[in-house]
């Protein structure tokens, strides 16, 4: 294609071309050798490299500065002393009983705490009933921040576990309650008024219309509890907890145990991997319509 | 698929593509309205309308946006409800919309038996009826991995699954590709020519309504302005002397001035 050239036009009279022998500023676009495949070196081998950099120096100086004697070991204790406490939590069988402890705390909350949000939710969602009775209270209790209620529910439940599991039930029924009710919601009127055309009574609708075209963000609500309920868990195993990570956190707190502190915390973090993982792999196996998940 | 056999209307007219007027004339009445009134605020879009539709009667809808075409097809879905006036529709019908309002998280077999329980049964008919409308390869595929124009055959064959009686459809062509839209022209028109509902199409293009239809209807002003028959023998041709004839009076009746100008192609 040459611009000196034009193509002949419809128009008759030639108004509005550019003047005959003028060059127009073009930018090259066309492909350039080797340029595609150094790009799809790097990604392969060099991604996984440059990811792993950051966190490998951090490591690197802090084990560095704890050799060196710059930081005091009862304040930061080195990576190579917080791999030892592992040991040491693992022989005795701390942390073995510890995890099982706190999960089962967290999952018995969660499933309480996301089914009433679930139930809530449908039913403020689907029925106008259900919105005007639960609706505003929801909204309006959703605001207090949960921690701010573990001395309440210290008087109401005591320091024991139905403390802890009313805090994590609590914390949780909001993100399931309001995603599924925004996603009931959001379902597209027009595909109600198809249901309806083809004689879908209102449960079928329900069901074959509104609850499964709403269950990605009734999971997106599932997933942000799960988030929650580990949050929730480690406040309230600072109650007085007799068993879980919280009790290995609060022991090594009376000894000036940092290593075993940090060991404990790094457990919350991956517990909260984990969670997340699980949940990942539920929506997928949930979802399998939806195109970006079919695709990969 | 169909559940009730053909009557010896249908196979006559089955054996000839003409449905001329006096065929459907011996045919059920599958819509009549009488003073139809439907009032939004202080207007009234839809002012006293008249219509009957027999069973195997191929009816159009035209007329500029905001006549009241769409309402008037809201009407006889039951989607929406006049404020005066006699309606009766038939009880078994069904619509295709502008688009093709499939549930995302059902799989294609199940949008087409949507209404219906969902077993081994029923979806053999659902695959019939993709079949019929050249999806038999989809009938397991999600929704959202289709073209446009295989959605809407879905909603086509989801429509006919139910073997209406009356078939509502509002501008089902008008999202679709120059290309795509033929197509389902003569998929439409096939389909109807089998089963032979009454049907009423809402559509803006004027040579879709003389192509498809025996009878077709012009909206303005709240009433019924025009309403024709179409003279021409089936298969019908663009540029033929009584196509042309009919586009210039039905541009003329939608009060779009020159027909010669051939714009609207």
């Amino acid at each position: 294609m040459t611009v000196q050239q034009p193509a002949p036009t419809f128009l008759a009279s030639g108004a509005g071309q550019p003047p005959r022998g003028v060059k127009l500023d073009l930018v090259d676009l066309s492909p350039r050798a080797g340029q595609t495949l150094a790009r799809s070196r790097f990604s392969t081998s060099a991604r996984f490299a440059s990811r792993a950099l950051v966190p490998a120096v951090l490591l690197a100086v802090w084990q560095a500065s704890s050799n060196f004697g710059l930081v005091a070991p009862e304040v930061l204790p080195s990576p190579a002393e917080i791999i030892a406490a592992y040991a040491e939590l693992i022989r005795t069988g701390e942390l073995q009983a510890a995890i099982p402890a706190s999960l089962a705390r967290a999952l018995t909350g969660l499933a309480l705490g996301a089914s009433v949000g679930l139930v809530l939710g449908l039913f403020a969602g689907l029925w106008r009933v259900g919105e005007e009775l639960f609706d505003a209270p929801l909204q309006m209790l959703r605001t207090i921040p949960f921690i701010a209620m573990i001395p309440l529910f210290i008087i109401w439940f005591g320091i024991g576990e139905q403390a802890k599991i009313a805090l994590i039930f609590g914390a949780t029924i909001f993100p399931v309650y309001l995603n599924t009710y925004s996603g009931v919601r959001g379902v597209d009127q027009k595909l109600i008024e198809a249901a309806r055309v083809f004689g879908l009574s209102h449960g079928r609708i329900a069901t074959r219309v509104i609850i499964p075209t709403a269950l990605p963000s009734i999971l997106v609500g599932l997933r942000f509890a799960a988030g929650v309920s580990l949050l929730a868990l480690v406040a309230a195993e600072q109650i007085n907890a007799r068993s879980g990570i919280g009790f290995i956190l609060i022991n090594a707190n009376q000894n000036q145990r940092t290593d075993i502190i940090i060991a404990g915390i790094i457990v919350y973090a991956l517990l909260g991997i984990a969670i997340d993982l699980v949940m990942r792999v539920v929506e997928r196996l949930a979802l399998p319509w939806r195109p970006s998940l079919v695709l990969a | 698929m169909s559940l009730h056999s053909s009557s010896p209307t249908e196979a006559v007219a089955l054996a000839g593509l003409d449905l001329a007027a006096p065929k459907t004339l011996a045919q059920p009445v599958a819509v009549r309205l009488e003073g139809v009134r439907r009032v939004f605020g202080s207007r009234a879009v839809l002012d006293g309308i008249d219509l009957e539709v027999r069973r195997g009667e191929f009816v159009s809808l035209l007329g500029p946006s905001g006549t009241g075409k769409t309402t008037l097809l809201r009407i006889l879905a039951g989607l929406d409800r006049a404020d005066g006036g006699r309606v009766e529709v038939a009880s078994a019908r069904s619509v295709v919309f502008q688009e093709p309002r499939l549930v995302p998280a059902k799989r294609v077999w199940q949008n087409v038996v949507l209404g219906h329980v969902q077993n081994r049964v029923t979806r053999r008919l659902a695959a019939a009826a993709l079949e019929e409308v050249g999806l038999g390869r989809h009938v397991d595929v999600w929704p959202k991995t289709l073209s446009g124009g295989e959605a809407q055959r879905v909603a086509l064959a989801r429509a006919l699954a139910g073997e209406p009686n009356l078939l509502l459809l509002d501008e089902p062509f008008a999202a679709l590709d120059a290309l795509t839209r033929i197509r389902m022209h003569d998929l439409v028109a096939q389909l109807w020519r089998r089963h032979l509902p009454a049907v009423v199409l809402v559509t803006h293009d004027v040579d879709e309504a003389i192509l498809m239809s025996d009878r077709v209807i012009v909206l303005s002003g709240g009433g019924i302005r025009f309403d024709a028959r179409v003279p021409l023998e089936r298969p019908r041709k663009r540029g033929d002397a009584g196509f042309t004839a009919l586009r210039a009076r039905l541009l003329a009746q939608l009060g779009v001035a020159s027909p010669e100008a051939g714009g609207h192609a």
